[in-house]
C-alpha cells in the first residue's frame, strides 16, 4: 500500500558525519565497505536504537554500496534491531554459564516487572526485552547489557531494581565519545 | 600437468584443476554430485558438502592422507594425488548424511513442484539418500513470494546454495536480492519487497538446483517430462545474450524457454529475459532440432529416446525383473 | 602462587593510562624489539617461548607467524581476534578493559615482527565500551610516539585501529572475522587459501587471540627461553583461566600452566571450592565447545593420575575420557545441575550462532537443539539419545569451519558420560520436565 506521506529521508548529524570521516581513514580507499559494521552502530545510536530500511539505505549511500549489501549484513549480526524498540533494550544473556547462575529467573523477573515478554516492548515504551547469547561476562553472571553498559551479577532483587531505576531515571542515553566532541565543537 | 588417481582411474589434468573437474573429465558414475558449485559462476562451491571425497594421498611429494574429507569442487589437484569417491564407504556414508540434512527442512512437495523431473536435489536424494527420515520435528516454512513479474521465490524449498546470489552479482548491474538472516533462518530475499527486474535476472531460475526459483510464465503449465525440449536460436538484440536456447514444447505451444545446459546441469550460455519470457512463438526462433537429454533423466522417458533402465541405480531389483532385463536388454542410446 | 606475567600490575590505579603503564615497565618490549632486534629475531623468541595460541586451538604462535607469506610489494596485516564469545570465556574482555596498553604494546611488537604496517583489533560489537577504552589508549600511544610514523626513530611505521563486530560468535573463526572486517556477513571462508597467504583484503594476514598477543610482551622482555621455563612440557608460560559457574570465587586467574585441576577448583588461592557447600558434578574445562567431564574424570585421568591445567593433561584420554584446555573457559557445575538442560542450552547456542552457509551445520545444529529441547521438556524417546549422537557425528568433520565440531562435541560427550541422565529424562518425563529437576543418580563412568 502507498503511504500518504513521503517518509523524511534520514540524515546523519554533523557529529556522526565527523566520526564516519574518521572511521573511513582506518581502511584502504577501495575498501570502504569495511566501515559497514561501525557505521551501522553509529546509525543505530543516532536513529532511536534500531535501523529502519531508510536508515540502512542511508548507510549504503554513505559507503557507496548496494542497499542489499547492507541488508545482508544487518540481518546477519544480532546487535542490529530491524524493528522499532523501546527506550532501553535489555539484552539478557541466556547461555549456559548465566543459566547456571539464574538467568532463567532473571528473565522471568524482568518479564514480570516490565510487563513485556522476551521480544516485546513494555506498555510504557521504556523497555524492550531481548535474549542474547554469551556476553563474555560469565564470572559475574547473570548479566544484562543495555547499549554499551554491562549490568553484572543481577542475582538479587536489589541489583535488578538498581538497574531498572537507573534506566527509568535516564533522560537521555549517555553521550558517545564522538558526540561529546561534537558538542564541544558546537559550544565553542 | 598433474597426474591423479580417482577411484582407481588415472587421469592427467592441468595444474589448478579441481578434483571435481578432473572427475568430470573421466565422466560417468564416479563423478561426485554438486549442489552448490557451478562452473560458470565465480566463487561458488564448498557449501553444500555433497561432493566431499577422501584424499588418501595428498601428492607425490607428500603422500599423507588428508585428515578430513575435502570438498572436491574447490580442492585443486596435486601431482600424485589419490582420491576416493565411490570406492570409499566413509564418503558414501557422509553423503547419505548430507542428503538427510538437506531434506530435513525441505517440504518434499515434488508432486506439486515445477522443478520435479529436473531437480538436482531429487536426483541427489534418489541416488544417495535413504527412503525414510529420522526427522520428527517441525519443518521450516516460508510464504511464497513473487519477486518481479516473472520469478516466484518458494523459499521453503531453498537449500541456500547461493548460486542465484552469485548470478545476480555477476550478471546484472544492480543486485537486489541476497541471503538475509543466518543459520537455518537464513533466507534468499530482497528485504523490502524490491522486485528483481534486470535484463539477465531470469538466469537465477536456471541455476537454482531446486524448485525455489521458478518461472512464473511456466507455473503449473505442465510436468517437464510431458514437454519436448528443442534447441533453437534467434538473433537477440541484447549484445550480451547468446540467443541460444531450449524451447520446451507441448504440442505446438512453446511453454517455456530456458538456457542450454550441459550434462551436469550447468548453463552453457546465459540468455536475457526477453528471450526467456517474451518469445514464446515458434516464429520467433530458428529451430535446430531435438535437445539431447541424458538417458537417465525422467524427461527422456516419454518420448523420442527409448526408456533405458540403469540397473546400478535400482537396488534390490526383483528376480523377475532381472530375468526380464536379461532376456530383453534395454537399448543403449547416446554416446 | 605462581608468577603473573600479564596481570601483575592489573590492580594498580590508573594502569589503563599511558603514564602509569609506562611507569610500571610498559612498552619496554617495543623499545627492545625496535631498537635491538630484527623482526626475524622477534619471531625466533616467540618460537622459543613455546607459546601456544590462547584462543582455543592451541596452535604454536611462533610457527603460525613463520607461515606468513611475504610477497614483494604486498602489504601484510596483523589482526587481533578480540571477538571473545565462547561461552565460559571472559578473560580477554577483562585484560583489554583493565590493561589496554598491554594489548597495544603486544600489537606493536608483534606487528613489527611480521612486517605489518596497518593492524586491526577486531573486537566483538557487544564490547563497544572496551573499544572506547582501547581507542583512548591508542590515541595516547600515538601521542607518545609508539604508534604512527617512524616509531622511536626506528623507521618502522604502524597504524593500529579497533574494529567492532556486530554480534556473531562465528566471527571468532579467523576467516569469518576477516570477512566481517571487510564489511561482509561472517561466513567462514573455504581453506585453502589460508589467511597467512590470502587474508584481509586478500593480503597475507596473521590472526591472533588477545592473550597470545599480550603474552608476546613478557616473552620479548624476558626472552623466549625464560618464558618456556614456566609451565610443564609443551604447555609453557602462564594462562588466563576464566572460571565461572557454581564456584565460590568465579573470576579470572592467571595460572602457571601445570596447576592441578583439584587445586584450581578447591584452593582458596583460586576458585575456593563449590558454592553453597555442594558437591561438584561436572566441568567444562575449555569453553562450551570442549567435552564435558564428570567430577571423577576432571580431577583425575582415567589412569588415576592427577589432572593438571595443561594442554596435554586435560586432553589425556582423548575424547573418551579427556577433554581440552581450549580457551580456558572453566565452567563448573554442582550436583544440582541438569546435564540434559545444559546440553540443550549449549546446542541452542550453536544453533543460534551457525552462519548457515554449509548444510551439515545449518541443518544439524537446529536438529540437535530441537531433539534436546524435547528430551529436556519431557517429550523424548529412547531412540532420540542415539539420534543426537548420530546427528552430531554427521556434522563433525564435514563442515567448512570448526563450529561444526564445536556443536557436535558437547552433545557427544554429554551422552557419553551422562547417558543415564538422558535415559531418565525419557523414563521419568513428567518429573524431568519440572523446572529445576535433576537426575537423582550418579554419572556412570565409561
Amino acid at each position: 500500500m502507498e503511504s500518504t506521506t513521503a517518509p523524511v529521508k534520514p540524515q546523519f548529524s554533523e557529529a556522526a558525519k565527523a566520526e564516519i570521516a574518521r572511521l573511513l581513514t582506518h581502511y584502504p580507499d577501495d575498501r570502504k565497505k569495511s566501515a559497514l559494521l561501525p557505521l551501522l552502530h553509529i546509525a543505530q545510536a543516532e536513529f532511536g536504537g534500531w535501523v529502519s530500511p531508510e536508515v540502512q539505505d542511508l548507510v549504503a549511500e554513505t559507503l557507496g554500496l548496494k542497499p542489499i549489501e547492507v541488508y545482508e549484513v544487518s540481518s546477519f549480526y544480532t546487535m542490529f534491531n530491524l524493528k522499532p524498540v523501546g527506550k532501553h533494550v535489555l539484552e539478557i544473556c541466556r547461555t549456559g554459564p548465566c543459566m547456571l547462575r539464574g538467568s532463567d529467573e532473571l528473565t522471568a523477573n524482568l518479564e514480570r516487572i516490565t510487563g513485556a515478554k522476551v521480544g516485546e516492548t513494555s506498555p510504557d515504551g521504556l523497555f524492550t526485552l531481548k535474549e542474547v547469547e554469551c556476553l563474555a561476562a560469565c564470572g559475574t553472571a547473570p548479566i544484562v547489557q543495555v547499549r554499551e553498559k554491562y549490568y553484572e551479577q543481577l542475582d538479587s532483587p536489589e541489583a535488578v531494581d538498581a538497574m531498572l531505576n537507573e534506566l527509568r531515571n535516564m533522560v537521555h542515553r549517555p553521550l558517545l565519545p564522538w558526540e561529546q566532541t561534537g558538542l564541544q565543537h558546537t559550544q565553542q | 600437468m598433474a597426474k591423479i588417481t580417482f577411484d582407481g582411474i588415472e587421469i592427467e589434468v592441468p595444474d589448478g584443476t579441481t578434483i571435481l573437474n578432473a572427475a568430470r573429465k573421466i565422466g560417468g558414475d564416479i563423478v561426485p554430485p554438486a549442489m552448490c558449485y557451478y562452473t560458470p559462476l565465480k566463487g561458488t562451491g564448498g557449501k553444500c558438502r555433497a561432493c566431499l571425497v577422501k584424499v588418501s594421498a595428498g601428492s607425490a611429494k607428500d603422500p599423507r592422507p588428508m585428515p578430513k574429507l575435502v570438498p572436491s569442487c574447490i580442492t585443486t589437484v596435486q601431482d600424485g594425488m589419490v582420491v576416493e569417491n565411490t570406492t570409499n564407504q566413509q564418503v558414501l556414508d557422509v553423503r547419505k548424511g548430507i542428503v538427510e540434512m538437506l531434506l530435513i527442512n525441505h517440504p518434499l512437495d515434488c508432486p506439486v513442484c515445477d522443478q520435479a523431473g529436473e531437480c538436482d536435489l531429487q536426483n541427489f536424494a534418489f541416488e544417495h539418500g535413504m527412503a525414510t527420515t529420522r526427522y520428527e520435528e517441525e519443518r521450516r516454512t516460508f510464504e511464497k513470494i513473487d519477486i518481479g513479474p516473472y520469478i516466484q521465490l518458494h523459499m521453503t524449498r531453498c537449500i541456500l546454495c547461493y548460486r542465484c546470489v552469485y548470478t545476480a552479482d555477476q550478471l546484472t548491474e544492480q543486485r537486489v536480492h541476497g541471503v538475509l538472516g543466518r543459520g537455518d533462518a537464513a533466507e534468499i530475499g530482497t528485504y523490502i519487497d524490491n522486485i528483481i527486474d534486470q535484463d539477465f535476472s531470469g538466469n537465477v531460475i536456471d541455476v537454482c538446483p531446486v524448485g525455489a526459483l521458478t518461472d512464473k510464465t511456466f507455473r503449473f503449465k505442465q510436468r517437464v517430462w510431458f514437454t519436448k525440449p528443442v534447441n533453437a536460436h534467434r538473433n537477440c538484440e541484447n549484445p550480451k545474450c547468446s540467443g541460444n536456447v531450449v524451447l520446451w514444447y507441448k504440442g505446438k505451444d512453446v511453454l517455456r524457454v530456458t538456457a542450454r545446459k550441459d550434462e551436469y546441469g550447468e548453463v552453457k550460455e546465459w540468455i536475457c529475459n526477453t528471450c526467456r519470457f517474451e518469445k514464446k512463438e515458434t516464429s520467433d526462433w530458428t529451430i535446430e532440432g531435438p535437445t539431447h537429454i541424458e538417458r537417465s533423466s525422467v524427461i527422456s522417458a516419454n518420448h523420442y529416446e527409448l526408456p533405458v533402465v540403469n540397473p546400478q541405480v535400482i537396488a534390490d531389483m526383483p528376480e523377475s525383473t532381472i530375468r526380464d532385463l536379461e532376456q530383453n536388454p534395454p537399448l543403449k542410446l547416446g554416446r | 602462587m605462581g608468577r603473573k606475567l600479564l596481570t601483575e600490575h592489573i590492580n594498580v590505579p590508573g594502569i589503563d593510562t599511558f603514564e602509569v603503564y609506562r611507569q610500571h615497565g610498559g612498552y619496554r618490549s617495543v623499545e627492545k624489539a625496535l631498537k635491538t632486534m630484527t623482526p626475524d629475531e622477534v619471531v625466533e623468541e616467540v618460537k622459543k617461548s613455546g607459546l601456544r595460541g590462547r584462543g582455543g586451538a592451541g596452535f604454536p604462535t611462533g610457527m603460525k607467524w613463520s607461515f606468513l607469506a611475504k610477497p614483494e610489494g604486498v602489504p601484510r596485516h596483523l589482526v587481533c581476534n578480540a571477538d571473545e564469545s565462547e561461552p565460559g570465556t571472559f578473560k580477554d574482555r577483562h585484560l583489554m578493559s583493565r590493561l589496554p596498553h598491554l594489548l597495544i604494546e603486544g600489537m606493536i611488537t608483534s606487528s613489527y615482527a611480521l612486517g605489518a604496517n596497518t593492524s586491526y583489533i577486531y573486537i566483538r560489537g557487544e564490547l563497544l565500551y572496551v573499544l572506547r577504552i582501547l581507542e583512548k589508549a591508542i590515541a595516547e600511544a600515538y601521542a607518545n610516539g609508539f604508534l604512527g610514523k617512524n616509531i622511536l626513530g626506528s623507521g618502522y611505521d604502524l597504524d593500529l585501529h579497533v574494529h567492532p563486530g556486530g554480534g556473531a560468535y562465528i566471527c571468532g573463526e579467523e576467516t569469518a572475522l576477516l570477512e566481517s572486517l571487510e564489511g561482509k556477513r561472517g561466513n567462514p571462508r573455504n581453506k585453502p587459501p589460508f589467511p597467512a597467504v590470502q587474508g584481509l583484503y586478500a593480503r597475507p594476514t596473521v590472526v591472533n587471540n588477545v592473550e597470545s598477543i599480550a603474552a608476546v610482551v613478557p616473552i620479548i622482555n624476558e626472552g623466549g627461553d625464560e618464558y618456556a621455563k614456566l609451565g610443564v612440557g609443551k604447555s609453557t608460560g602462564t594462562k588466563l583461566i576464566s572460571a565461572c559457574g557454581h564456584l565460590n570465587k568465579p573470576g579470572i586467574y592467571e595460572i602457571e600452566l601445570g596447576v592441578p585441576v583439584e587445586e584450581f577448583i578447591y584452593s582458596d588461592e583460586y576458585c575456593g571450592g563449590i558454592w553453597k557447600g555442594r558437591d561438584l558434578k561436572a566441568v567444562v574445562a575449555g569453553g562450551s565447545s570442549v567435552p564435558i567431564l564428570p567430577k571423577e574424570l576432571i580431577l583425575k585421568t582415567a589412569a588415576g593420575e592427577s589432572r593438571l591445567m595443561t594442554y596435554e593433561s586435560l586432553s589425556d584420554g582423548g575424547f573418551v575420557t579427556g577433554t581440552m584446555l581450549g580457551s580456558g573457559g572453566f565452567i563448573a557445575m554442582d550436583e544440582t545441575t541438569c546435564i540434559v538442560r545444559n546440553t540443550w542450552n549449549f546446542s541452542r547456542f550453536y544453533h543460534h550462532e551457525s552462519c548457515g552457509q554449509c548444510s551439515p551445520c545449518r541443518e544439524g545444529t537446529g536438529w540437535l537443539e530441537k531433539v534436546l529441547h524435547r528430551l529436556e521438556h519431557g517429550h523424548g524417546n529412547m531412540h532420540d539419545i542415539d539420534l543426537i549422537v548420530s546427528v552430531a557425528k554427521q556434522i563433525e568433520g564435514n563442515t567448512i569451519c570448526p563450529l561444526g565440531e564445536a556443536a557436535a562435541w558437547p552433545v557427544a560427550a554429554a551422552v557419553r558420560h551422562f547417558r543415564h541422565e538422558f535415559e531418565w529424562h525419557v523414563t521419568h518425563r513428567e518429573e524431568a520436565a519440572r523446572p529445576g529437576a535433576v537426575y537423582p543418580g550418579k554419572a556412570v563412568l565409561v
